[in-house]
């Protein structure tokens, strides 16, 4: 039993060890030549517009869902007119950061592993690295940096719609005044909120892709492996989200308000 | 002063015939309690032939993984090119890989590119050549090999042996002149394996390469250490059986364990009064 959590142990400190050194790697390769500059290009592309489909409908469904479930709420007040005030306050604080980076977690941190982890168990890493590349530079780079800046982006982009989505609900279901909504959501605002929605999708960005790039380089035995790394990918890119929203929140409410 | 002549002497040595360009020297790596080589020296004779014989498990991919850098021995030195390569960090390592070109077990595709991204790959992203140069050498290259018309297909339209071929031209395509073939023909049938077989005799012979040949495939490492390839007057590339000489540039190396148990020519190999050789060969 001893040897047993031993083991675990080892392998997790193994695990904290490598990533800590991949991030290291992954700052070194952002401030050192060479860069791969169509890498990067190409990188934005995939995850930035590649991933526009899934946040617009995400985002436009849970503006939509948020409206009308605490338009139902807010009747037992009488404030439906403020429905607007909570969508935005939600969409911008909590809701579209998370939900976009958990997207992102889905499509992004599950095709990285699976792309990297295939080309460890196909000696494309190894081949790299015999070619005199630097898998780092060429594979991690460009995907943490377009992560990095990417979902902001769409964190941006999912809560406009979200917004939108609750306008939608509040002026055709909940029978809302449409100047009444947009007033309500920009009243509703502070610029202490905009930040905290603005900050914590870098910060989510960083860890998806990072975690992702980890988990894939670090796969073994095979196809079953990449299938495995492509799960964990998505399983700790997910917590680690979650996790991230409650101690970033924590710490910029500390600063913020 | 004295690491400059230093440096010359080395540079000189290597530029004369017969010079060591690989030396493996008391080699010793473990994976935990698994021991994978024990104490391995051997030397690569610069354009000689290195056959590395030995059933699965025996090392012999993990020796040229540590010829190229992409695992560290736990004891013992690795010069390659007069560089003492088993202590050098993975930056200071791809300077030694400029000369180093390695054919992977599969051939190792970049499976995203098209076989004219994948051979001319080291020379567009790892040196300022210009493009219309890379494609140029990149046709010149596939044409050597046989393989001009497939220059803009996508690696998984290419048949096994194609893979392989491809895989040769990205590693030569930057003209190194040391190659490592690791299970270059394993998988395939007797007739495309004798076509990559071909290429590397062409390249040992016509190019001057020295390499390492790490196989369990008999047929292919006898036809490889006992054929030579010569052009004729008119530029044609013929493959023939080598003269005793040419025979004797191929040394065989057979590894059990982790250890060599035998170190020698075709001939002698053949004759082996070992055991385990005789039973290897049959």
């Amino acid at each position: 039993m001893f040897s047993l959590a031993e083991r675990w142990l080892k392998h997790a400190a193994l695990e904290v060890q490598e990533y800590v050194r991949l991030i290291t790697s992954t700052f070194h390769g952002l401030v050192t030549r060479p860069i791969y500059r169509h890498d990067i290009v190409e990188q934005f592309d995939l995850i930035g517009f590649g991933s526009l489909t899934v946040v617009l409908l995400s985002g436009l469904f849970t503006g939509a869902a948020l409206a009308l479930q605490s338009g139902l709420t807010l009747d037992q007040f009488g404030a439906r007119p403020v429905v607007g005030r909570l969508v935005s306050a939600s969409m911008i604080k909590e809701l579209g950061p998370v939900l976009t980076a958990l997207m992102l977690t889905g499509r992004i941190g599950s095709g990285i592993a699976a792309e990297l982890g295939s080309m460890v168990v196909t000696d494309q890493i190894n081949a790299l690295r015999a070619l005199g590349t630097d898998p780092v530079r060429k594979l991690v780079v460009p995907r943490v940096l377009a992560g990095f800046w990417m979902a902001p982006i769409l964190t941006i982009i999912s809560d406009f719609v979200g917004i939108f989505g609750g306008w939608i609900v509040a002026r055709y279901t909940l029978q809302v005044n449409s100047g009444l909504y947009w007033s309500s959501v920009t009243k509703g605002l502070y610029m202490q909120d905009a930040w905290m929605g603005l900050i914590k999708p870098f910060i989510f960005g960083f860890i998806i892709v990072t975690i992702a790039c980890h988990v894939g380089l670090r796969t073994t035995g095979g196809t079953a492996g990449v299938g495995k790394s492509t799960t964990l990918s998505v399983v700790a890119g997910s917590v680690a989200v979650i996790a991230a929203d409650f101690f970033v929140g924590q710490v910029l409410i500390t600063l913020l308000y | 002063m004295e690491t400059n002549e230093g440096v010359l002497d080395a540079k000189q040595i290597l530029s004369e015939t017969g010079a060591p360009v690989i030396v493996f020297d008391q080699v010793r790596l473990a994976f935990d309690d698994k021991v994978v080589l024990r104490n391995v020296s051997f030397t690569l004779i610069k354009g000689h032939t290195k056959i590395i014989l030995g059933a699965s498990g025996s090392g012999k991919s993990t020796a040229l993984k540590i010829i190229v850098g992409l695992l560290k021995p736990d004891a013992g030195v690795v010069w390659v090119n007069g560089q003492r390569v088993d202590q050098l960090s993975e930056q200071e390592m791809m300077e030694v890989r400029a000369d180093l070109g390695m054919i992977f077990q599969e051939g190792a595709l970049f499976d995203s590119l098209t076989v004219r991204e994948n051979v001319g790959y080291k020379l567009f992203e790892e040196t300022s050549m210009p493009l219309n140069e890379v494609d140029r050498r990149v046709e010149e290259v596939l044409g050597f090999i046989g393989l001009g018309e497939h220059i803009d297909k996508m690696p998984s339209e290419l048949s096994g042996g194609q893979r392989r071929r491809v895989a040769i031209a990205r590693a030569m395509a930057f003209k190194p002149h040391i190659l490592l073939y690791d299970e270059a023909t394993t998988g395939l049938d007797p007739i495309t394996a004798t076509t990559v077989d071909d290429e590397i005799i062409k390249l040992r012979d016509l190019e001057k390469v020295s390499s390492i040949l790490v196989t369990h495939q008999l047929r292919d490492a006898f036809y490889v250490a006992t054929h030579m390839a010569v052009r004729d007057a008119n530029g044609q590339v013929h493959i023939q059986p080598a003269t005793r000489g040419k025979e004797r540039e191929a040394e065989f190396i057979m590894l059990r364990d982790g250890v060599i148990v035998f170190e020698g020519d075709a001939d002698a190999l053949r004759s082996s009064p070992d055991p385990y050789i005789h039973e290897f060969l049959s």
